[in-house]
């Protein structure tokens, strides 16, 4: 019984980092139905901008939550930049194009930024810097609660709250489903279009910046093919959810991690990563849209 | 008779065409210089193992060349990037090999690479020798495949036996990579050995190259209550490892090999890996004049202090050496012969003779990690 206490608990500090980069994915779809599979790598930038940023303000010497929220900042500043200008330059020249040439760019951005990266940082992993001390809190029995894990959680669910509210208590998230409702009455409206999908990839990749700063100190280890994996898996919990659906991305992570553990805890962990793509082909014959997702008969 | 000279200038343009190539490749077999290929992981999950093994031979080489090199001529090492991936490693070595022309070849340390590269170098017939993979099958390749390094039929069951009988423990439980070779064997003599000696093995647990969370597998191993924990992993996945195994509250010592040995073991595990124990290939404080000398050149050069890595590294390339200087006849089969006659050769990592197997008889070194470095423990033979 504690080591199945344990397992939830692991399972989801996971969960709650899918969760995070699945919300990336999920708002992207929900305006331009386009997959941003670059997602990831914005993810793996936000990672080694703290790296480097460490550096120079040794935010690792001084750990503590002033130098955690510093790092969140600046990863959360770098992504945002990476998400823009992505967006900028690769998918808006295509807004028009049909869906699959963007899918296919955004592929060749997700390859590009991939090994891009291995060439300028190197493919040798890296030390995550430690801003951040984990500690010891709460013990029952053989059950650690630690500081990360309350961390990871705290935070992931702050992050997700602060998104619902900008979402559907501001202007600019009503301006935001707007264009997701239909991009040229939103228009008609007198929305900026493009100002908004913009806005999207700005909120997105924040939430990736958030992660990347969580993982690297849960899991210190960073290398340039480091989203590759985590950013299939966010992708799959965000169709497991329902893509497009905000709390189906939530919902869809945390069930991606606490199945993942699960599988490694009482099958194999052969079977963690088939998990994952199994689970994604079972959605789809069974629920095409997903948990969360609205079924809609497409007419010819 | 315009065409007439046309098509003579064409085919003189051939001739010379031809005979440039001739040329070139008399020049390639036929050179002032001995071209002895490497590849490694200079890049990768691995890449200290590949840069580390590479000052290594540099340091031999360079040492054999400022003195005039073999029979009067120098060697030219040409090394080649595998970033640590099987596939890459069959790829470069055969461009050493049919490309290059090398008379020989150095590397690599991970067994599952060595293993990809093996069979091309013996169907080629190029002499090879690994510096530091330990898994049996890499020599059993066939009879141009060498190492200078022990194998893990004996390092599996002297961590089995330190463990035992000089640390005490009775209950290990294990935690193995799946998709390495090197991982596989290792668990498996380990395991066979401490059961015999009396121990119980309470579980092993599997994970993949390229994990980062096994906070699973050392949940279900907390519960078993064991005494240590045997991580047959390289230095990546180590560090992550025992991070989360503290994390958990496992107090459990860590046991390890070879694949441990790297100065980003301290930086990626931490605190966390401050008293685990692990087998190596030599140690710095060895008294072993050989292993002293090696040492002061090496800090000389590069202004750090060597892992085992290089000095594995140091030792292949120097044995190598000792065999171009004893043939009469630069050709890989002389060469091979003069590999496997190798005796009682003073290496950095000890007293290297190639046996029937083409294995070196080496003792191990027990280390422990003591404040983000290594300190000696003994060294151990099953004899």
């Amino acid at each position: 019984m504690e080591d199945f206490l344990q397992h939830v608990l692991n399972g989801l500090n996971l969960g709650a980092i899918y969760a995070l980069i699945a919300l990336g994915y999920t708002m992207v779809y929900g305006v331009l139905q386009l997959i941003n599979f670059a997602h990831a790598e914005v993810y793996m930038l936000g990672a080694f901008s703290i790296y480097y940023s460490n550096k120079w303000l040794h935010l690792s010497d001084h750990p503590g939550w002033t130098s955690f929220v510093i790092s969140i900042l600046i990863a959360v500043m770098v992504c945002s930049l990476v998400g823009l200008t992505i967006e900028r330059l690769a998918y808006r020249p295509l807004r028009g194009a049909p869906r699959l040439n963007v899918l296919i760019t955004a592929i060749g951005v997700s390859l590009f930024l991939q090994f891009s990266g291995q060439a300028v940082f190197g493919a040798d992993p890296k030390l995550f810097p430690q801003v951040l001390q984990d500690k010891d809190l709460i013990q029952f029995g053989q059950i650690q609660i630690r500081s990360f894990d309350l961390t990871i959680i705290g935070v992931s669910l702050a992050a997700m709250a602060l998104l619902h509210f900008l979402i559907h208590h501001t202007k600019m998230g009503m301006a935001i489903r707007a264009v997701r409702h239909s991009r040229s009455s939103a228009s008609l409206m007198g929305i900026n279009v493009d100002l908004m999908i913009s806005l999207v990839f700005v909120l997105g990749s924040s939430l990736a910046g958030v992660g990347a700063v969580l993982v690297g100190l849960k899991y210190p280890k960073i290398d340039p093919l480091m989203g590759m994996l985590i950013g299939l898996k966010a992708f799959v919990a965000a169709v497991l959810g329902g893509i497009g659906s905000l709390p189906g991305a939530v919902v869809g992570g945390l069930l991606m991690g606490l199945s993942e553990e699960m599988v490694v805890a009482y099958l194999s962990s052969t079977y963690r990563d088939a998990l994952a793509f199994g689970l994604l082909i079972v959605i789809l014959v069974f629920r095409p849209s997903g948990l969360f997702g609205k079924y809609e008969v497409e007419k010819v | 008779m315009k065409k007439f000279i046309f098509g003579s200038l064409i085919l003189s343009f051939f001739n010379f065409g031809m005979i440039g190539c001739t040329g070139n490749s008399d020049k390639a077999s036929n050179d002032s210089e001995i071209r002895i290929g490497q590849f490694g992981s200079l890049t990768g999950a691995e890449a200290t193992f590949g840069q580390s093994t590479d000052k290594g031979i540099r340091l031999a080489i360079d040492a054999v060349n400022a003195a005039g090199g073999v029979k009067g001529k120098k060697i030219k090492l040409i090394t080649e990037d595998n970033q640590g991936k099987p596939d890459e490693a069959a790829a470069v070595v055969k461009k050493l090999i049919t490309q290059d022309n090398v008379l020989a070849l150095l590397g690599e340390v991970a067994s599952n690479r060595s293993l990809a590269a093996a069979p091309i170098a013996q169907q080629f017939r190029i002499p090879m020798i690994s510096p530091s993979s330990t898994n049996p099958k890499v020599t059993e390749i066939g009879n141009y495949i060498f190492r200078v390094c022990f194998i893990d039929p004996f390092q599996g069951p002297v961590m089995a036996k330190f463990a035992f009988e000089d640390l005490k423990v009775k209950k290990v439980a294990i935690l193995k990579d799946l998709k390495s070779d090197y991982s596989l064997g290792l668990t498996e003599f380990f395991e066979k050995k401490f059961k015999e000696l009396g121990g119980e093995i309470t579980s092993i647990q599997n994970f993949q190259t390229g994990d980062t969370d096994f906070k699973a597998q050392l949940t279900a191993i907390r519960s078993e209550k064991p005494d240590a924990i045997f991580i047959p992993a390289y230095y990546t996945e180590v560090g992550l490892i025992a991070r989360q195994a503290r994390q958990l509250g496992i107090k459990a010592t860590l046991l390890g090999g070879d694949g441990w040995d790297s100065p980003k073991l301290f930086e990626i595990g931490g605190e966390a890996i401050e008293g685990a124990y692990y087998s190596n290939h030599y140690s710095t404080e060895s008294p072993n004049p050989a292993t002293q000398e090696f040492i002061k050149k090496y800090k000389e050069k590069y202004s750090e202090t060597p892992d085992g890595m290089a000095a594995s590294g140091y030792d292949a390339a120097r044995v190598l050496v000792q065999a171009l200087e004893k043939v009469d006849e630069l050709t890989p089969d002389k060469v091979r012969e003069a590999i496997a006659e190798t005796k009682d050769f003073k290496g950095a990592t000890g007293t290297i003779t190639i046996d029937q197997n083409r294995n070196a008889d080496k003792e191990a070194f027990i280390v422990q990690v003591k404040d983000k470095g290594l300190k000696f423990i003994r060294t151990l033979s099953l004899k």
